[in-house]
């Protein structure tokens, strides 16, 4: 039977390229545009943005503390604050879509429960340091801050709303047990507080103005000069950067640091390239063309319409994004005539779901929750996108 | 002596099985390695943070890859 499959596929990839129809540009250009997109990816994106936001994966994995902040999702918290915790612990808990749904499950079970859980899930992949760093990278500051600000505040509200909705059964399932807490750290904290804070802003700093944008021509104010002085900044947070290594690290810390930023590196570059590649060769460059033509992504997403924002977030949940991805497919899509709302809505409901990931969530909480659960993320998306939609 | 992988898969998981599986040849004791990828199977441990590590029904580490010297000294530590 393998045989059988092994003979039709090399037949099949035979046909295929005999019959390439390399005469047409039509064909022929989506493919450049997909080796266009990998070579601007490269050359702007992975050593200025990339780069740093791996070493600062890396870093809060090694550096920060879970346990501090798991403690604010167990069972006996302030609920107040265990919503707030849970928004914002996305950031710092989880870079790969592999460890939300572990922490997922045992918040609901274990945890704070169905609301403050709900709030993770969602506020988890949405708002994940390298998804944002890249966000305003490629697709503007703004589109960065929007989905950065909408993340935080989406979770809270899904988070309360499910809770809401479901209040009675809450109220009757009881969260206990201990939460398994990581290894204790043996010995003495090697750096303060305050020691981690400022070698976490030299990082910061470094790629803040390694990537400060270049102002609009005429302008003459603070944010062009600060792009004039833009390198010996990021050389000045390099230094700093480097100092406090040399002063607060020792070398046995380094080294797993860069190791979990390399296996970062490794886990998401590949899967990036390919969505890049894949969208360059559907949409092409911003300007140009891909497989799909730009008309008919305009009528479908284009503009700031109710049906285009809905369209955009109903896709986005169901479409399976893998870390990073949606950013070059938005920029295909923004390039071949997405609005700004629709692309708004497409970032809020693209990452945080996907079909896969709804079987998972449903093993957990069961069918009921999960179809709430969609449907709020899909409402809320397309409000948010149109609102952003119109304001831009 | 059983040793559970508490993990859905990531390579962490494969790491985390790879330094169990040097650790037992190293020592040349006789345990069992089993993965679990069951969701509600991990979640029953408490563990939030994968991969984790259990030593016959004791959770050791969660949500960090342990070496091979580490997982040495837990099982050294049992037996």
């Amino acid at each position: 039977m393998k045989n059988q499959i092994k003979s039709f596929a090399i037949l099949a990839g035979f046909l295929l390229f005999y019959f390439l129809p390399l005469e047409s540009l039509g064909f022929r250009n989506p493919f450049f545009e997909a080796l266009a997109m990998l070579n601007i990816y490269a050359r702007e994106h992975v050593i200025f943005s990339l780069i740093p936001a791996f070493l600062i994966a890396g870093a809060i994995y090694q550096f920060l503390d879970q346990n501090a902040v798991l403690k604010y999702l167990g069972a006996k918290t302030n609920k107040v604050l265990a919503y707030f915790v849970a928004s914002l612990s996305g950031s710092v808990l989880t870079v790969c879509s592999c460890t939300v749904l572990p922490l997922f499950s045992g918040i609901y079970k274990k945890g704070a429960g169905l609301g403050p859980a709900m709030a993770f899930l969602y506020s988890g992949p949405a708002i994940n340091v390298l998804a944002i760093i890249l966000t305003a990278r490629v697709l503007g500051w703004q589109l960065g801050l929007a989905r950065a600000l909408e993340a935080i505040i989406f979770s809270i509200i899904i988070g309360l709303c499910m809770q809401f909705i479901f209040l009675s059964e809450e109220k009757e399932r009881q969260t206990s047990g201990e939460l398994q807490f990581g290894i204790n750290k043996s010995g003495s904290e090697p750096r303060t507080g305050l020691q981690n804070i400022l070698y976490f802003i030299s990082m910061i700093g470094v790629m803040v103005f390694a990537n400060w944008a270049r102002p609009q021509s005429g302008d003459q104010g603070l944010w062009a000069i600060i792009f004039q002085y833009k390198w010996y900044l990021a050389i000045a947070f390099i230094l700093l950067l480097i100092y406090f290594l040399v002063s607060w690290f020792k070398k046995r810390e380094i080294i797993p640091w860069l190791e979990s930023s390399w296996s970062f590196t490794l886990q998401i570059l590949p899967l990036l390239f390919m969505g890049i590649f894949l969208a360059g060769l559907l949409l092409g460059r911003p300007g140009e063309e891909g497989l799909i033509p730009s008309r008919f992504v305009s009528s479908l997403v284009g503009g700031n319409t109710f049906s285009a924002n809905f369209f955009a977030s109903f896709i986005g949940a169901f479409m399976y994004f893998a870390t990073l991805t949606e950013i070059p497919i938005l920029q295909g899509l923004i390039g071949s005539g997405m609005g700004q709302g629709p692309a708004l809505a497409l970032l809020l409901a693209g990452p945080a779901l996907s079909l896969p990931n709804m079987l998972v969530i449903r093993s957990v909480v069961g069918t009921k929750k999960t179809f709430v659960y969609v449907v709020l993320v899909v409402i809320m998306a397309t409000i948010s996108g149109m609102i952003y939609g119109n304001i831009m | 002596m059983k040793i559970e992988i508490l993990g859905m898969g990531c390579p962490k998981c494969k790491k985390t099985t790879k330094n169990a599986q040097q650790a037992i040849e190293e020592l040349g004791i006789e345990a069992e390695i089993v993965k679990v990828e069951e969701l509600d199977k991990i979640t029953a441990y408490g563990v939030m943070m994968t991969p984790a590590l259990v030593i016959d029904g004791e959770v050791k580490v969660a949500g960090k890859i342990p070496s091979k010297q580490d997982i040495m000294s837990w099982i050294e530590e049992k037996s």
